[in-house]
């Protein structure tokens, strides 16, 4: 039934392009269909700013995340500090400036990694087919048997707690839907007429797969990272919460959250304003991948 | 039930790849287990032998069979810290994590399926337009939300606004009646967002179909339809997914059982990290992967018996 769609949402495309002459115009349409939707504009303005907002921290934060100031400490939010300080006397809301740097890279980066792992274990698995097909395809299963967090202690109990090591066990993890997704596509797409053709001209089989199934996969691929992000960004903070993520000193939103809870009642912004800075980052890219779903892939829309 | 058989084997396969992993996972660490049980100054004689009694000695395939073996009897070894079998811990902490997720379950799937009845008989609704657009966004935007929402964020929300300041709800343990309310709340609340949101949509794919229609032809208001004709057929996709909540939710289960200081299954297997705990933190992983698996068969199951396009196909 999945491939049924796929074809669908395929030659629903090359409709458009028909329709419009070359291959510039359906990326224009795509791009104004994607405008249109204001919810999932808005939120890529607002990932935008919090990404330069990480990029120049030192600029727009008033203190430095380690900045302590013995005066004030436990101080609530005031006109030289917005957001309070913490136990130790430092600016809640710089902290929380520095923090999503780790946040938007732990989000990115591991997140590009296995991608590229999933894209390439599910295109070979796709495209061969027979027993390498099996093997990918039951470890993916095995992957996708554990409940993520579950995984990514136990990943962290090997490796051992600390910043590096996150983005490595979320980069290892991860992969396993995407490879499914790219496997369902290469199985549609190795039977249509162009990969045919190149097979009998003597195309060899990795070109194939790299010129002609990949680039079918990419507005699925483009869908899929703006989804897998905020799930990494979430593994992240949680992981840092239970005390097996991010260490001390560093600025984590997770971390910052477990360190306010202490205080959760007499200096509840502690706690609460790096929550809500997690759910903003997570709520936006989940309604700008909602919103590139909608135009890139109407018909994954409901699985 | 040859399907279902299939399916069991299936599962199996993956069972015994799930332990694998996890064994060599635990065992590809640097440093040696017994060092982190008898502490740094034990004596070079004492560590051999508590090696050689822990059997860390042999291949490490040798250790997966006899591991696999005492497992399929029930015993899944020792805690190192806590002194007491695996098993006798699990089982311990297993009615808590059970009545936990039955309560965040039956939050979740009530909450979600009305929001998203709602939702649906909103978006489908000719009169009131503007109104009734707003709710459904509203429904909508407040589903997303939910899902956008970390689990822990959900606890302390509960926490500070419902046991602090309006002291409805205890604070945490899980021994009075009304304990399990915040904690299953705060468990349940992200499934509630995707229950919601996949009603929505899959209630509104049926609605194309051409038996609604027939029912709207006959002049049926557009509640009656969704309530008596479509929703039926739209659970479909909604049962199986519930099933595939059952992964997140013993996730969210890790962080909710610290918050709320309760003593279920994911806290067992935090303080097993905390503590290098390995076989602890092997039995615990092994065990609520089996409930995940077994969560899926039964979906798998169940779909088929409800769909029966799905028998003939399969």
């Amino acid at each position: 039934m999945e491939e049924k769609k796929m074809d669908l949402s395929q030659s629903q495309q090359e409709d458009l392009a028909s329709q419009i002459g070359d291959e510039n115009g359906v990326k224009d349409t795509l791009l104004e269909l994607l405008l249109h939707n204001k919810l999932a504009v808005f939120s890529a303005v607002v990932i935008l700013i919090i990404a330069l907002a990480a990029i120049f921290a030192p600029v727009v934060a008033p203190y430095s995340f380690e900045e302590i100031d013995p005066m004030a400490r436990l101080s609530p939010p005031s006109a030289t500090h917005i957001l309070g300080t913490d136990e130790l006397g430092r600016d809640v809301f710089s902290r929380l400036i520095y923090g999503s740097r780790l946040s938007l890279l732990v989000g990115i980066l591991p997140t590009l990694v296995s991608m590229f792992i999933g894209v390439v274990l599910g295109l070979v698995s796709g495209y061969f087919g027979g027993k390498v097909d099996y093997v990918i395809m039951r470890l993916a299963d095995i992957m996708l048997a554990f409940p993520s967090l579950l995984l990514a202690m136990v990943v962290m109990y090997t490796l051992g707690s600390s910043t590096i090591n996150i983005f490595v066990a979320l980069a290892l993890i991860n992969w396993a839907s995407v490879a499914r997704v790219v496997r369902s596509h290469t199985l549609s797409l190795k039977e249509s007429e162009y990969v045919e053709a190149a097979r009998s001209i003597g195309v060899s089989s990795g070109i194939i797969m790299l010129r002609h199934v990949l680039p079918n996969c990419v507005p699925s691929l483009i869908v899929l990272f703006t989804l897998n992000v905020p799930s990494a960004i979430l593994s992240e903070s949680s992981l840092s919460f239970l005390g097996i993520g991010a260490q001390r000193p560093a600025a984590s939103w997770g971390l910052m959250v477990t360190d306010g809870q202490q205080f959760l009642f007499n200096q509840p912004w502690l706690c609460l304003a790096p929550c809500v800075a997690i759910m903003i980052v997570v709520l936006a890219f989940n309604f700008l991948g909602d919103g590139l779903r909608d135009v890139l892939d109407p018909y994954m829309k409901n699985q | 039930m040859r399907i279902f058989l299939k399916r069991l084997a299936g599962m199996l396969v993956v069972l015994v790849g799930v332990v694998l992993l996890l064994f060599i996972m635990l065992r590809i660490i640097p440093g040696s287990p017994v060092t982190t049980l008898l502490g740094e100054r034990a004596s070079q004689q004492v560590i051999d032998r508590m090696t050689e009694e822990l059997g860390l000695n042999d291949p490490l395939f040798m250790q997966f069979l006899r591991y696999v073996g005492n497992a399929l009897h029930g015993d899944f070894g020792t805690s190192y810290k806590l002194n007491r079998p695996v098993s006798a811990l699990i089982m311990s902490a297993f009615p808590n994590t059970v009545r936990l997720s039955i309560f965040a379950a039956l939050f979740a799937w009530g909450v979600g399926i009305i929001a998203g009845i709602i939702s649906a008989i909103c978006k489908n609704q000719q009169r009131f337009r503007l109104l009734s657009s707003l709710i459904d966004r509203l429904f909508m935007g407040g589903a997303l939300v939910g899902v956008s929402m970390p689990v822990f964020m959900t606890c302390l929300f509960l926490q500070y606004f419902l046991a602090y300041r309006v002291q409805l709800f205890p604070l945490s343990g899980f021994d009075q009646p009304l304990s399990v309310v915040l904690p299953a709340i705060a468990l349940g609340w992200n499934s509630a967002g995707t229950v919601a949101r996949m009603t929505r949509s899959s209630l509104l794919e049926v609605m194309q179909a051409d038996y609604i229609s027939t029912a709207r032809a006959k002049g049926r208001g557009s509640a009656g339809i969704i309530l008596c004709h479509a929703l039926k057929n739209s659970m479909l996709p909604v049962v199986t997914m519930m099933a595939l909540q059952i992964s997140s939710m013993l996730s969210g289960a890790v962080i909710t059982e610290t918050v709320f200081g309760i003593n279920g299954i994911g806290r067992l297997a935090v303080t097993a990290i905390q503590s290098r705990d390995m076989p602890l933190l092997q039995g615990t992983v092994i065990f609520t992967t089996i409930l995940v698996m077994l969560g899926n068969l039964a979906a798998d199951t169940l779909y088929s018996v409800l769909d029966p396009r799905i028998r003939r196909e399969g």
